[in-house]
């Protein structure tokens, strides 16, 4: 073995989206010679999906605003489970961000004097995003495409080669962070293979980046592309860094049911917010059933008023539709358990008895053309079938908030969706843009420094290399027989053991979450694992998508585990996490943290057989977090804290 | 795996070189790919052969007070007087032919530039492509980079000559509102074919891309000018249209003349309004 | 949502498909009778494929919902993104062909090697900030960011650089011809209300000829017809480059003009 192709680079960035890039920009600035790893195309990345906003209080529509409504915003969002330093940060820095990208070619939409055009969105206080249309993540990924482009026509007429000092490993996939050899060594490198050819690459670095995005392909309903399988979760905890709460698991009210195909895909806030009503099969308006007493006061109680509430918001309370996400999604999913649902497992999302064809073309003109094109249905004559969907993780790889970099792993860095803290236990729309670039930078900034002020480059442990090609290579030859089983049993499909272990995150693990379906949850990641590790494929190495699930299969199953461990820990409901068995917001858990480690990292070896496999892969830590600095505190009023902070941290 | 390598430029054949997926057959298409170029060919062709008996002809192009578009402004010795109409006799008696031909050449160049018009031919006559992702039948291509085909870049002086064509079929349409003895305030069929045409070639004419540039299209910076800005945005209105408008203006002026032609050679009279 | 009711047995039919099988060294088109359900798309067909039949067909896709531009390929020889062409279209009884992109190297069964596009855009200088401006003092109006805006719409799919019959019927233009997608990127920077190339001594308009191969385009339209975000690629990108170059190049009055002005400012 080890007749792998090797490559020595200062820095390594796995993923390409928003994060990734502004990471390999800055470490490529600071003149490191950088390598950017991702899964598909380079441009292609799952960011161009954000349509709302990039969040920055730059203050152009409404001049009160600046970084402290911001961070306050974020952490009220988050329900103050926020790594608050990370929150402080973004909030500061978004402004400079966005302004950079101006330079880098960027078109915002204007405002009329001139400036980048912002606009309101839910939980933020002042008109706060900086957005184009609605494809704002397309302008972030072409522009940082662009940008990285740039660079490499400099390298070129410097160095005479345009990947001299950035280069782009396009169609890669890393299945292990190297270290050196022996415990708690160094990140020296990663281990991937290419995805066209099928061949095997180590690149030799000192400084890695994750920047992998989410992992919403556990799920069976989502909004997350194939990409999204928790790959850098996982390989950051085989390299011995924890994941931190990774049971707040946005789920948006809204996405697609049907047709099949665009299953999960986002319905966005503003149909709702336009007068869009929800209803039920048997056509009742079945949000008013659903409203909690503590809202009781702010919502409508009856159809006429809300129907009011749209044209005179003065005089009357809003209609219930428009409850915060959570409850909305808590409401429809009761409905369709009752069986109530529409023909595809959804409800009614209706607009079109309410607002003529001509308003409906004009003010969701995105909305019209998705449901055109990709169903069929005209929304301006018929109602639109909805349902929750799994749309982002706010746990992540635990990270230091200023310099992005893993816990425990030296040279291990993290930024975007896979880092977690920022967002709490519920992100606000439009941060997530924001909390890419913000700490993309971060860690390029922080890996490059790192790398440069290294004595000596870190040495590979070569049998960890031998390791993690046998383990890539295995899915090839699972004919055997399975361990204690009969001879000749055949080796499992690797899209049947996905569509399975979808299933089961989804109905066990879902958006309302109960105890004894967590621990069924548990049982039935045991048995997977089990199959997993007889995923077999045919055909050879050459771009074989069967290889490359059973491969992404070891990830999704160590994620899942991770949630449904700290999913049934977490004895509150608080934001992305709702508990029906426990189904209010504890003061006592808001300082705790729950963090996933690999129960055995010897056993992580994935080219042994597991030994004991029902005993699960993950070990849970409750910690307590940092307390938020008083003149961050200070940000709020005392009643509000009352709701958030145990008595304790009040009085310090 | 990396974003860049270089493309192989020796291997020829197209859609079947040695590099592509090995298909066979040219292209896969299953709709009737054949039949916009096919119907745009013969409607240029039977343009082509229209126009050409009629500017060949000689004849029956004035019926007072109509004149044919295809002779004006008629330019040549040997025209037939058309009392305030357009006989200006910049070439002398030398010139033998049709007096058609002599201007003809203006709006004909500039349908033959014209962006829609290069499209439609270059597909429906040149088989480049015939049809998007149908394999062209031509070995080597090298489009509009050499002569010939990089005169197609003379198209905004065409545009001039055009607007200036136009401006003379305008004040033949004025005319128009004479009867058969040049008094003024009558109007009759003709007229109301020739106020259809004008219409229709002023249209065309500023609906050109070459128009649109200039009004507008080169700004950098249209806040900077507000009129002209305006102005590009009404010309891209009309240049949204550009493909109907050449067809309908093709039609117009050949009905134009048809209508002069079966007027002047006494196949009916002109039914008059008043 | 935990349970989905499947549609009913009755809108669900046996499709015909003919898939191109191979790579580099050959291949032939492949024969599938595949299971087809109401509301679905060409790629749901391929991947039911994948999960079914064949578990090694290549295929690149992302986001499902036409924003990402990665599942470009031909469906019954037209450039298509197969998230986007819904089975509705055709008949139940038609046989229904799906062909990597062929104006692009084939690496494996629908997979072309896209690299040709990715050499292209390093040929195109990037977006020259204007001098001594700082960030966040940039300026722009609405009505000059809406023309380049329109270009940066683009999902870059490909599938303009793949009808275009320039490289995909001549291989050997493919060295001098950037292709729509990236002559759109030059228009779109020399559109920009503050690229500053020009001070450098970059005069887009006259490299968008010399040096991106904009005379090879007969501005015959294919490529505006298979964009699927709707971008009016030759009316609003290459037709006015074509006309700014003509500026340049082949206006007399432009040149006398210019030659006039910088006397003047001498």
């Amino acid at each position: 073995m080890s007749q792998v192709e090797r490559q020595q680079w200062d820095v390594v960035v796995i993923g390409a989206g928003g994060a990734g890039l502004r990471a390999a920009i800055e470490a490529r600035e600071q003149g490191l010679r950088t390598a950017v790893i991702c899964k598909s195309l380079f441009g292609k990345a799952h960011t161009v999906m954000a349509e709302g906003g990039i969040a920055a209080s730059m203050g152009n529509v409404n001049d009160g605003d600046n970084w402290q409504v911001h961070f306050r915003d974020t952490l009220r969002g988050g329900k103050f489970l926020n790594q608050w330093r990370m929150a402080e940060l973004h909030a500061q820095e978004a402004p400079d961000r966005v302004w950079e990208l101006e330079t880098w070619g960027a078109l915002f939409d204007r405002t009329g004097d001139g400036r980048i055009s912002q606009r309101n969105f839910g939980g933020h206080e002042y008109p706060r995003l900086a957005h184009v249309g609605d494809r704002t993540g397309l302008e972030l990924i072409r522009t940082l495409q662009q940008k990285v482009v740039s660079l490499q026509q400099e390298d070129a007429t410097e160095l005479g080669d345009h990947e001299g000092r950035l280069k782009v490993f396009q169609e890669c996939t890393v299945t292990r962070v190297i270290k050196e050899p022996g415990d708690g060594g160094r990140v020296a490198g990663v281990f991937g293979y290419d995805r066209e050819s099928g061949r095997f690459f180590v690149l030799e670095a000192p400084s890695v980046v994750i920047a992998t995005g989410g992992i919403g392909k556990s799920f069976k309903v989502t909004s997350n592309s194939w990409e999204y399988t928790g790959d850098g979760h996982a390989l950051a905890l085989l390299a011995g860094a924890p994941l931190l709460n990774m049971e707040f698991v946005q789920f948006h009210p809204t996405g697609m049911v049907w047709p099949p195909s665009v299953k999960g895909i986002l319905v966005t806030e503003s149909v709702r917010g336009d007068g869009g009503v929800l209803r039920n099969s048997e056509g009742k308006r079945f949000m008013f059933d659903y409203i909690p007493d503590v809202f009781k006061e702010k919502y409508a109680q009856s159809e006429d008023e809300g129907d009011r509430w749209y044209e005179d918001p003065d005089n009357n309370r809003r209609p219930p539709e428009l409850l915060p996400r959570d409850e909305v999604a808590r409401a429809i999913n009761a409905e369709v358990k009752a069986g109530r649902g529409s023909p595809h497992g959804g409800v009614f999302l209706d607009v079109s008895t309410r607002m003529s064809a001509d308003v409906i073309r004009r003010r969701l003109p995105s909305m019209y053309h998705q449901f055109k094109e990709l169903a069929d249905v005209d929304i301006t004559a018929e109602a639109m079938e909805v349902g929750p969907t799994c749309h982002y993780v706010m746990g992540g790889i635990a990270v230091d908030s200023d310099t992005a970099a893993a816990v425990a792993v030296p040279g291990l860095y993290a930024a975007g969706e896979v880092a977690g803290g920022m967002h709490g236990s519920n992100r606000l729309g439009g941060n997530s843009l924001s909390d890419l670039l913000v700490f993309g930078r971060r860690a390029g900034l922080h890996a490059a420094r790192y790398a440069a002020g290294l004595e000596r480059r870190p040495v590979l442990d070569e049998e960890a290399i031998d390791a993690a090609a046998a383990e890539a290579l295995r899915p090839f030859s699972a004919e055997g027989p399975a361990p204690g089983e009969e001879d000749g049993r055949p080796p499992e499909n690797p899209y049947t053991l996905h569509q399975e272990l979808q299933q089961s995150m989804n109905d066990l693990v879902g958006i309302i979450r109960r105890d004894g379906e967590m621990r069924q949850a548990l049982q039935r990641l045991v048995e997977l694992r089990q199959r997993a590790r007889r995923a077999g494929v045919e055909g050879h190495r050459q771009f074989n998508p069967g290889w490359h699930l059973a491969l992404d299969l070891r990830n999704m199953l160590l994620v899942s585990e991770c949630i449904a461990r700290s999913a049934l820990e977490r004895t509150e409901s608080r934001g992305g996490h709702t508990r029906e068995d426990f189904p209010v917001m504890d003061r006592s858990w808001r300082r705790a943290n729950l963090v996933c480690r690999l129960a055995d990292p010897a056993a992580a070896r994935a080219d042994l057989e597991d030994p004991e496999p029902v005993r699960g892969q993950i070990r849970l830590e409750r910690v307590e977090t940092e307390p938020i600095r008083p003149d961050l505190l200070a940000l709020f009023e005392k009643e509000e804290l009352v709701k958030y902070l145990a008595e304790e941290e009040l009085y310090e | 795996m990396a974003t860049g390598t270089e493309p192989d430029l020796k291997s020829t054949g197209g859609v079947r070189g040695p590099a592509r997926a090995s298909i066979a057959a040219p292209h896969l298409r299953t709709d009737r790919w054949w039949l916009p170029p096919a119907a745009t060919a013969a409607g240029l062709l039977a343009f082509v052969v229209y126009s050409s008996w009629r500017a060949f002809s000689d004849a029956d192009y004035y019926a007072a007070p109509y004149v044919s578009p295809f002779y004006s402004p008629c330019l040549a010795e040997s025209c037939a007087p058309m009392k305030a109409g357009p006989n200006w006799e910049l070439v002398g008696s030398w010139w033998p032919l049709s007096p058609a031909l002599i201007i003809l050449i203006f709006p004909l160049g500039f349908r033959l530039t014209c962006y829609y018009y290069r499209k439609a031919y270059y597909r429906g006559f040149w088989a480049s492509p015939p049809a998007c992702a149908v394999a062209e039948p031509h070995r080597t291509y090298s489009g509009e980079t050499r002569f010939p085909l990089i005169l197609q870049n003379l198209h905004r002086y065409f545009f001039y000559a055009a607007m200036l064509v136009a401006v003379v079929l305008s004040w033949d349409t004025i005319l128009a509102f004479r009867d058969e003895h040049y008094d003024w305030g009558h109007m009759g069929l003709g007229t109301l074919v020739f106020l259809v045409n004008i219409v229709l070639i002023w249209a065309y004419t500023l609906s050109c891309h070459s128009c649109r540039h200039i009004v507008g299209g080169k700004l950098k910076h249209f806040s900077k000018h507000p009129v002209r800005y305006r102005m590009w945005q009404w010309v891209g209105r009309l240049n949204d249209r550009h493909m109907l408008l050449a067809w309908a203006s093709l039609v117009s002026v050949a009905v134009a003349d048809l209508y002069v032609y079966l007027v002047a050679s006494g196949v009916f009279d002109d039914p008059r309004f008043f | 949502m935990t349970t989905t009711s499947e549609p009913a047995a009755s809108t669900s039919y046996t499709g015909h498909f003919r898939v191109w099988r191979g790579d580099t060294q050959g291949g032939e088109l492949a024969d599938f009778e595949v299971e087809v359900n109401e509301g679905e798309v060409v790629l749901d067909i391929i991947h039911r494929l994948q999960a079914t039949q064949a578990p090694d067909l290549a295929v690149r896709w992302n986001c499902k919902a036409g924003k990402c531009g990665s599942c470009s390929a031909e469906v019954n020889g037209r450039p298509r993104l197969l998230c986007m062409t819904r089975m509705s279209v055709f008949t139940r009884e038609e046989t229904i062909t799906v062909t990597p992109l062929r104006a692009f190297p084939v690496v494996r069964d629908l997979v072309t090697d896209v690299s040709f596009n990715y050499t292209k855009a390093r040929e195109v200088p990037s977006f020259v900030p204007p001098p001594g401006v700082a960030p966040g003092e940039y300026r722009m109006m609405q009505e000059d960011v809406d023309r380049p805006q329109e270009f940066r719409k683009c999902i870059e799919c490909f599938l303009c650089q793949d009808t275009c019959h320039v490289v995909r019927d001549h291989e050997e233009n493919k060295g001098a011809f950037a292709g729509p997608r990236f002559l759109m990127r030059v228009a779109e920077l020399d559109m920009h209300p503050l690229d500053a190339a020009a001070d450098t001594g970059l005069d887009r308009k006259t490299t968008a000829q010399d040096e991106h191969g904009l005379g090879y385009c007969n501005i015959t339209k294919c490529c505006t017809e298979v964009c699927p975000e709707g971008i009016r690629i030759t009316d609003n990108a290459l037709i006015p480059l074509k006309e700014r170059a003509a500026d340049r190049k082949y206006d007399p009055l432009v040149w006398l003009g210019n030659k006039i002005r910088r006397r003047g400012e001498q």
